[in-house]
């Protein structure tokens, strides 16, 4: 058990640091790495939590596919010679004051409602229960997901391709 | 203490929500907003994959954050071809100075 604590915490700062460095670094290539940080925690979390298939999916479809994208905006936005510019919208007083009344509350309401607890499970692996929902009971979902991706693939194509200019 | 329970792993997600928030009303760069809302996600998450395994058993958690994630990947494609738009009209990824995204 104390070692499973403190791969957690280990887990818990990569997770929180990165989060902190996307928010608060003012190099934004620099945030895209904390980024990277961040879901990797994640990840692990989610092993830690006995969602095997989630955390395999969290790394192949966010940090192989969305970051990467991510990174891919970075590249060709930003200028270098702006690249260390700070831009912030909102003023960091406001920000931090959101942040602090949001994670105060929703910290708060973590540890102190009673969760109706259903005892520990055992750790098993769960891509054969995944596998038969998804064709199963979560049939109609998971094709209706299927239709929204492909409907917004296409549309980020017909919205980032370079126009022709009909003369 | 050191026995994991459900709570350590929702005070890590509210913490983590808080900085997806914090990197959304402050940053102005349109791509740093869009990394915080994943990291909302994330967090949204975590809280399902929590839950389902404390809380409500079963898989249902995880399939409901299978799904959360398809739809994240789908708005960061979009996301990102609405700032790849509007950096080539523009020059610019303020997101409080966007004001078109066709002249």
């Amino acid at each position: 058990m104390q070692t499973e604590f403190i791969i957690f915490v280990f887990l818990a700062l990569a997770t929180l640091i990165g989060a902190a460095s996307v928010a608060l670094s003012r190099n934004i290539f620099w945030s895209a790495m904390g980024l990277l940080s961040s879901l990797v925690g994640v990840g692990g979390l989610y092993v830690m939590l006995s969602a095997d298939f989630v955390a395999i999916t969290q790394v192949l479809v966010y940090i192989g596919g969305v970051l990467v994208l991510i990174i891919f905006a970075v590249m060709l936005t930003s200028h270098i010679q702006d690249i260390n510019v700070s831009n912030r919208s909102m003023g960091l007083v406001g920000g931090y004051l959101v942040f602090f009344v949001t994670a105060t509350l929703l910290c708060f309401v973590a540890i102190w409602t009673p969760w109706k607890l259903t005892g520990e499970l055992p750790v098993a692996d769960t891509t054969v229960a995944i596998g038969n929902g998804l064709l199963g009971t979560w049939l109609l979902p998971f094709e209706i997901a299927s239709v929204v991706l492909v409907a917004t693939l296409v549309g980020a194509i017909v919205i980032a391709r370079k126009e022709v200019k009909a003369d | 203490m050191a026995h994991l329970t459900l709570t350590h792993f929702l005070v890590i997600s509210a913490l983590l929500f808080g900085f997806g928030l914090l990197a959304v009303v402050t940053r102005r760069n349109a791509v740093a907003v869009l990394m915080g809302i994943e990291l909302i996600l994330n967090a949204a998450n975590l809280n399902l994959v929590a839950f389902g395994r404390y809380v409500a058993g079963g898989i249902s958690g995880q399939v409901f954050s299978l799904f959360v994630i398809v739809l994240a990947a789908a708005e960061a494609a979009v996301g990102l071809a609405i700032i790849l738009t509007l950096y080539q009209m523009s020059r610019n990824i303020d997101a409080s100075a966007a004001t078109t995204l066709k002249e």
